[in-house]
Order: structure tokens, then sequence, then C-alpha cells
């Protein structure tokens, strides 16, 4: 088995859950949570095909599908936030709305092949042994939530915004009390959220898979709020999360297609187990628990 | 006639309810479990369809549903169908067959044609494709021009038609090549295009360099497109892709029994039956064996089309053990039907287990 | 300017009539849609909201068709409301269901064909500790290590999955089967076919089952003392704490009751409607469920009614698609509005609209 082929393809399969996991992990932590990432994702994905095929621009693509994706999570927004409904059902209707609308829009688009992502050239990097193939011979987007991952980092340690927004999502009554728009804050961080979810998307049908089906995320939504989950609401963690369960997903076809004598059907269920084991370890050890106002309404009543 | 008496009690309910939609044409249902444009099995038999509905024209009415789960709501469906005056009901996947039976009793004026299982009644035909007949020629294409010896495979669900596949694909690339690997991954799932994608990655990562599929995407060949290698067409041509990395395909071609069958409505003759229909019938087609194939492995591939269609071969023929080594077929000797309906080995030669 | 203020009281009337407008609002937006697709639009509504129930040709069987699908959606919220109400987040109501089917369905076969009349009650109840055992896994995993009980039980659906794809093409696979992938069908075997009640009504145990958990869990939300110190953990955790209650019990609690009724409504399903173990019977039950839970505004008779209209949908949406060619996207995009604006209107239930100024006011 070739660790630098193994390494390549788990970054390029990690990709779009990463995406969508940084961006929900945003949302959880100004204290909403929003189940609807399968729908937004799905969303991004026919928009982003439909618009690269449109255009010819993969990135024009990758542009519009968050654009997309985020107006329909503020659909999410104006729901959960000025007319009060309820966060987990409000979401899981999200995705209802969102795979019914993705095939209507994509079903001209079946079986039409899109502009591929062309991989970067990075001089002296790429041409490095090993590392070079293994790190620096990916497209652009890879790259991009690597640096989404550290800039969120950034933002949420270091800002006052950042600051802020963990304040709302501890805590709304003290952040409205000391004058924070709690309403507007949150429906920027659900707009981030829905941004980053369309970019998931787009990646599995620009550049993972890359073509449009119906259905084609299959789920990679709900394994993003998995992923939050396991990040203990921490980026470096959705990172860990996301590139763990990517990794163990292509390693267990790997080590099928290598003829181990694993059993498969303990190999095809070893990214959820795997999972479940090492947030088992992690939390024994005391981890960081959700943002304390995670899920509850927020109202002003002065 | 029995459908005269059918018409009489619609029409019979129709007065009493005061509707008005009776045209006196057959109506013919087709059930789909995925959605019809899920770029393989279910949009196969939706495009054979509407093949069928364009041949006759408006004498037939065509009413179709998608997307419904097998199980109890497939037998809701089935019931609903018939009820609202269906003739003949094509019920498309697996595992309609035990609701097909069940509402084939209730309605005994509805006929029904069930894909892919082994229960028939009065009213209730099978129907099913020789695709291990279509897998013998591609897996002898990827025998023949794999370079590393490796041929991955990517399977669904380990049931009878998916091992048949694997087996055939198998020992005809051994033909073609007899120093040939072949590596299976299971995705447990019909539909999945990254998991697909990420098989087929997995795959080339292991140093394969053809990718046979028995799932319903066109994600595989996506990927080879994009890494390299060959790729077949599966259950639909899938001619973007040509002239590589797609080399050539197996079509289901559901079309002239669709026909066939909606006619033997038309003329009052349809009678339950089970067939089981290969290359020879039309319903396994190959599609064009593209450019990169040599003359020679592609003339030698057509013969073995030509060989099977008019019955000179059977893709199961011995000698050929089974997987542990026992004996199954004699020299000269054909597997029977029941066997390869039920099949749950593999062939000797074939590494790994069946998973269970 | 307009401002929300909260009621003192939710409104009793606005409690009836937002499902209703929300339904209104739904009509036309989805009418709108329906047009757009080249679709008579007041006729597909009519066969979505109305056929099902009153049509003549098809609501003698539809009717009762309602309570089969409702049935199982009904069972699972019920358990999963409990949990919600004391703030344990079971979304794999899934992989409960779907245990619950395999464990029942494994032990009536490991002695097929009894005809024991005490094999089917058997069955039940190892469909509930089927059920009951896979929630335990989230529920020990919590009160043990603090490990989120979200991420564990989502996770266990995809290895239900992968047990049951297992189940039905190997270790429970019909021997008469001619090797084809499923379990033996439970409707031709009488001892345990779960079959209807009283016929032409779609009245079977697991309906029965459905009723009597929406009145347990009313007479346990309301009456009981666990009920309260349920909703105490959920509404004020801390101050559950200092009134003695066991975090740890709750947790117990709500997802052994969650997992029952998920794994009793999985074997009620298998050995009744859907017939069989095969690789893809469960269709979304558990996930759905968790819609109709909050849709009910997790209360025992709201979660009977959501059901209802969710099977409605469900069923008026299959008839639309029959009758008029509708795609099916198109329908689950009508379902997700409704659902939006059933979300959407319930503000008027808890809060007063106000114009103008606070001082106004």
């Amino acid at each position: 088995m070739d660790p630098v082929l193994l390494v390549a393809s788990i970054m390029v399969s990690a990709t779009p859950i990463l995406l969508a996991a940084i961006g929900e992990m945003v949302v959880e932590k100004s204290g909403v949570l929003n189940l609807g990432v399968e729908g937004m994702m799905i969303t991004g994905a026919v928009v982003g095909f439909a618009v690269a095929v449109g255009s010819g621009s993969p990135l024009l693509g990758f542009a519009l599908a968050a654009v997309a994706s985020a107006a329909l999570s503020l659909s999410f927004g104006l729901l959960t936030q000025f007319l009060l409904s309820n966060q987990v059902a409000t979401g899981l209707g999200l995705t209802l709305v969102g795979l019914g609308l993705s095939a209507l829009i994509g079903a001209s688009y079946e079986g039409v092949k899109a502009p591929s992502l062309p991989k970067l050239d990075i001089p002296v990097l790429g041409d490095l042994p090993v590392v070079g193939r293994m790190l620096f011979s990916h497209d652009i987007m890879v790259y991009f939530s690597l640096a989404l991952v550290v800039g969120v980092w950034a933002f949420l340690k270091y800002t006052r915004a950042g600051l802020i927004l963990r304040a709302v999502g501890e805590s709304h009554d003290s952040a409205h009390a000391l004058g924070y728009k709690v309403v507007r804050l949150r429906l920027a961080a659900i707009c981030f959220g829905g941004a980053c979810a369309g970019l998931g998307g787009a990646y599995v049908s620009l550049v993972r898979v890359p073509q449009w089906t119906e259905g084609m995320t299959a789920g990679a939504g709900w394994i993003a709020l998995a992923i939050v989950v396991f990040a203990g609401w921490r980026a470096w963690g959705v990172l860990v999360g996301a590139y763990l369960f990517g990794g163990v997903t292509v390693l267990q076809l790997n080590l099928q297609a290598a003829g181990t004598t694993v059993p498969v059907e303990l190999l095809s269920m070893s990214p959820y187990v795997v999972t479940i084991v090492v947030l088992v370890i992690i939390s024994a050890r005391g981890a960081a628990g959700a943002p304390a106002s995670l899920g509850r309404p927020f109202h002003a009543s002065t | 006639m029995k459908r005269r008496t059918l018409l009489a009690s619609a029409a019979l309910s129709l007065a009493l309810s005061g509707a008005a939609f009776a045209q006196d044409v057959p109506k013919i249902g087709f059930v789909y479990v995925g959605p019809v444009n899920d770029g393989g099995w279910s949009q196969h038999h939706h495009e054979s369809a509407m093949q069928m509905k364009e041949h006759f024209g408006d004498q037939i009415e065509l009413v179709e549903q998608e997307s419904v789960p097998e199980g109890a709501d497939a037998e809701r469906v089935l019931t609903q169908m018939a009820l609202s005056g269906a003739d003949l009901i094509f019920t498309t996947s697996f595992g309609y067959m035990d609701p097909t039976i069940a509402v084939a009793e209730k309605f005994p004026d509805v006929k029904f044609e069930h894909a892919t299982g082994y229960k028939t009644a009065e009213n209730v035909s099978a129907y099913s494709a020789r695709f291990y007949e279509g897998r013998a020629i591609t897996g002898f294409l990827a025998g023949a021009m794999t370079e590393t010896n490796k041929i991955g495979y990517i399977g669904s669900f380990p049931i009878p038609e998916v091992i048949r596949g694997i087996n055939s694909s198998f020992i005809h690339a051994q033909k073609a090549n007899p120093d040939v690997e072949l590596s299976v991954v299971w995705i447990s799932s019909w539909f999945d295009p990254a998991k697909e994608a990420d098989a087929t990655q997995a795959l080339l990562d292991q140093g394969a360099d053809v990718v046979l599929a028995h799932t319903d995407s066109t994600a595989p060949l996506s990927v080879l497109e994009k890494a390299g290698g060959f790729g077949f067409g599966q259950a639909a041509d899938m001619a973007d892709y040509k002239p590589e990395p797609r080399i050539s395909s197996i079509i289901d071609d559901w079309a002239p029994y669709y026909i066939d069958r909606v006619q033997a409505i038309l003329d009052g003759t349809w009678e339950s039956h089970n067939v089981w229909q290969g290359i020879g019938d039309g319903m396994v087609g190959i599609g064009e064996i593209t450019g990169p194939v040599p003359e020679e492995v592609k003339a030698e591939a057509l013969q073995m089309k030509e060989d099977i269609a008019n019955g000179d071969y059977h893709p199961f023929t011995g000698p050929l053990n089974k997987q542990d080594g026992s004996a199954w077929l004699a020299e000269g000797e054909v597997a029977d039907d029941g066997t390869l309906a039920g099949m749950d080995f593999y062939v000797e030669g074939l590494t790994g287990d069946i998973p269970n | 300017m307009i401002r929300l203020e909260r009621r003192p009281q939710p409104s009793r009337l606005w409690t009836a009539v937002t499902p209703l407008l929300a339904v209104l609002l739904t009509m036309i937006v989805g009418g709108l849609m329906f047009a757009a697709l080249g679709k008579p639009p007041l006729e597909a509504i009519r066969i979505i909201f109305w056929d099902p129930l009153f049509d003549p040709q098809f609501s003698g069987y539809s009717r009762p068709q309602l309570l089969v699908k409702a049935g199982p959606l009904i069972l699972i919220a019920i358990g999963l409301s409990i949990g919600f109400r004391a703030g344990v987040w079971n979304i794999g109501a899934e992989g409960q269901y779907i245990m619950g089917a395999v464990t029942g369905a494994a032990v009536g076969l490991a002695v097929y064909p009894s005809d024991s009349a005490l094999l089917f009650p058997l069955m039940i109840v190892a469909g509930a500790l089927g059920g009951w055992a896979w929630a335990m896994i989230p529920a020990v995993l919590k009160t043990r290590f603090g490990t989120n009980e979200i991420l564990v039980s989502l996770m266990l659906v995809y290895v239900a999955e992968n047990i049951l794809a297992s189940a039905s093409s190997s270790w429970l696979r019909n021997p008469e089967g001619m090797g084809f992938p499923g379990s033996r069908n439970f409707k031709q075997w009488p001892a345990v076919h779960n079959t209807e009640l009283i016929p032409d009504t779609g009245m079977h145990w697991g309906v029965v089952a459905a009723f009597i958990a929406v009145i347990a869990a009313y007479v346990l939300l309301a009456r009981h003392i666990q009920g309260f110190n349920i909703r105490l953990t959920g509404e004020a955790p801390r101050a559950a704490r200092f009134a003695g209650v066991n975090p740890a019990r709750i947790v117990f609690l709500c997802l052994g009751i969650a997992g029952a009724l998920a794994g009793m409504a999985g074997l009620f399903e298998v050995t009744g409607p859907a017939g069989q173990i095969t690789i893809d019977f469960n269709s979304g039950y558990g996930f759905t469920a968790i819609i109709v839970a909050f849709l009910g505004r997790l209360h025992p008779v709201g979660i009977l009614l959501a059901g209802l209209l969710m099977a409605l949908t469900y069923i008026g949406g299959e008839l639309a698609q029959l009758m008029l060619g509708l795609p099916g996207a198109s329908i689950q995009l009508f379902q997700g509005m409704l659902l939006f604006f059933l979300l959407a209107t319930d503000v008027f239930t808890n809060y007063r609209i106000r114009f103008g100024s606070e001082e106004v006011a």
C-alpha cells in the first residue's frame, strides 16, 4: 500500500465533509443547531455543477454554489430567528426542501460533464519527493478548506467578532444585555454555514465524483454534523475528525482492494465504529461541551 | 375478455363517483425503486418504458411512479395503481417481488410483470436478464486490456446476481490473460456516487488499471477519465465517456420485452411466464467496443458475443472449480440455471471471501 | 415597527388555527410550484389532501393506509419526544428501529415454523429489547464517559444498516429463497403475521401499540413523577439536580423508552406491512419520526395528529405522482414547504404580533 497515494486520496475524500463541518461548527458556536446540512450540500452540488457547465468555470461554480446555499440557509434563518420556530424540525425541513429542489433543478443536468478543476502546479513544493505528490499536488479547494479551518480558528480565538459570536452561543441573554445584536450575528453565522455546506456539496459534484446525480451527497451532510460533535466544537477537532473519517473510509476501501483477510462487513462499518471509539477516548478524558445556548430559541423580551 | 369485466367494474365505480376519465385504452404502469434520472437502473427501465410508449402512441396510457421504497410502501403504491385502473404493471426491482405477488392476489384481473425475481402466479410474470453473458465479454476485454494484470470490481451487495457477474468477468478475464488478478471492493450500496468514486480511486491506488462496476452511477468512469485506466458502461451505454475510459458497455435493453408484453395485452394473448433472457434475445446488449481496444481483441470479443447469442457458447462451461478447489463443472459441462440463480460461491482463482 | 410579544399562555385559538393556516399557505405556494411544473395546481392539491380521505375510487383503500403509514411514525416519535423533552438528543431511532426488527425477526425465524401463540408476543419483546439494547450503547457511553449521544446514536444507524444488509443476505436469508436476499415472508406464516385486526381498517398491532403509547406518554408526562423529572431536566437541568433528579437515570430512561418503542415499531413493520427483512425495508421512518415529534410540539396528542398529517402527505403525494405524473422530487419539496409553514405559523401560538413602538403596547 502506497502511503503517498493513500494520503492524497484521503485529502480529496475528506474535503467535502471538512468544508460542511467547519461551517456548521461556526453556526453551532453561535448557538444555532442547523440539521439541514445535507439539504444545503446537495443544493450547492447542483448549483455549482450547473454554473460550472454553463460558464465553463469551476471556480464560478463554487462561488455561486456558496451563494445559493447561503440563500437557502437564510430561509432557515428567517424561520428560526424571527419566527422562533424549532431549530431541529426546521433543519430537517430544510433537508427535505434541499433534496427536492436540487432534484428539480438538476433534472436537465444528468449525464452532462463539467469542466474539471485543475490541480495546482505549486513550484518547488510540488516537485519535492514524496510530500510533493502527497500534499502539494491538489486542487485549490483542498487548500482553501485547510485555510478556512485556520481562518475560523483564528477568528474565534483572536478577533473581537469571534469572541462576541462565542458569547452569543454561550448565553444569548447576557450577550443581548451587553448590547450585541444576537439575531443579526446568528443570521450571519447561518449564512456562513450555508455557504460552506454549498462549497462542500460543489466539491462532490465538481471534483470528487465529478458529475451531477440526484441525491449524490448520499448522507455526507449527516456525517458533517457528527464531525462537529466529534470535534467538541473546535476548529482543529473538525479537521482531525473529517480526516479521520475520510481516512478510515479510504483506508478500508484500499484494504479491500489490496485483498486483506479482515472481513468486509467489519471494514464497511469501520468508519462509524472508529469515530465512536475515538470520541469515547477523547470524551473519557474530559472534553469541551456544546455551546450552552445551542438549539435554544432567542427572544428579546425587553 | 377479462379486461372487459375489469372495465365494467371500473365503469360501475365511476358511475357511482361521477368522475370521468374512462379512456378505453389499456393503462400500463411502471414502478421504480430510484428516481427516474438516477443515471442507472431505474433510469434505464424508465427510458425503455418511454420507448414502449413511443411505439404504441395513443394506443396505451402510461403511468409511472418513481422512488418507491421496497416493502410496505411498494404494496400500497401497487394497490393504488391497480385501483386506478391499470391493466398491466411492471415492478422493476427485486424487492418488489413479495408485494407484487400479494397485490396480484387481490386483483386477479390486473397483470403484473416483476423484474429479476423468481416468483410467478397466474397473473404475475417474472423477467430477468442474463447479465453474466454481457459480463463475460466485458471481463474478457478487461483481461485483455490490463497491463498491471490487476482488475478492480466494485460490488454492491453479495447477492447471487452480483456474484455471478464477478465469476463470469473473472473467468473470461483469465481467458484473455491467465495471470490476471481480480480484487473486489464492496460498498454496501447500489447508488452512492461519492463512495463509488472513492472505491475506484482505491482500486487504482492498489494497482488496478481496469475497473468493472456493479453499481449504478457513472462515478467510476468519471474518476477513470481523470486518473487514467479503463472502465465500462453499466446498465446504460454511458456513451459520454467514449472512446475512453469507457471501452465498451453492458446495456440493459428492456424496451423490446416491454413492447412485446404490452402488445400481448392489446392482442389479449398475455400469459404468465418466467423468462431469463440474454444477448440472443436482445435483453442484454454490448455497447460499441472503442478505439483503445486492439482490433484482434475486439474481433475475439465480438466472436464470443456471437457464440453466446446463438447458443454455441455458455459463459459457465467446464472445466470449472469452486474457489476451494472442489470440482464444480466437468469438462464441457454447462451450469444449470438453478445453480446460477442462487450462486453463492466464487470460482477457483478468485481471492477474498464473499461477505456474509 | 413589528414586534413579537410573548403571550402569558399559549393561545388555544391559534393552536387550532395555525395548522389550517399553514396548510392553506402550502396549498398556495405548492400550487404555484405545481403550476410552474405544468401540472394543474388545484387538482394536484385536491389529490394530495382530499382524495386519500374521500375519493370514492381510492379512499376505501387509502384511508386505512393512513394508519398503517402513521403507526410506526407515531410510535417512534412518542419515544423520541420523551427524550427531547429531557434534552437527550437521540437522532438514531432509525438504527434502533432496524435492530428491533432484526432481533425480533431472528427470534421468530429461529423456531420456524412453530405455531405457538406465545411466539408473536415473544418476538415483540425481543424487538423491543433489540431496539432498547441498541439505544443503551449511546446511553452507557454518555453516562460513563460523557460521550455525546448525537454522534453515537447517528453513527450507530450506519452500523445497523450494515448489520441489516448482512442479515438479509446471509444469516436471516430465506433458505427456500434460491439464494436471493431477504428473509422468509412473515405474511405467509399465520402464527406471527401482524395482520389487520379488523378487516379494512389498517389497524394492526403496531397501530394499537402507537395509540397505547400516546396515552401512556400523556399520563407519564402529565401525571407521573418521572415525567415531571424528565421535563425538569430538559427545562432546567441545574434545578433538576438540586431537586435530587439523577441525570444518568434520566438518560437511561429516555433512551431506553425511545429504543424500545422504535424496536417494537420495527418488529411490527417487518412482521406486518413490510412482511420480511430485506436490505432496505427501513425506508427512513426513524428520521421522519424526528420531524413528527417536533411537528407535534413534543406533545403526545400533537404527535398523533402530526403523524397522521405526514402520512397523508406521503399517500396523497403517491397518488399525485400516479394520477398527474408529478415528479417525486416535487412531492418532497411540497412536504418540506408544509413543514416550513407549520413551523413558521407556530409563532402565533406563543406570541402576539404588535405594531408600533414599545410604549404604545
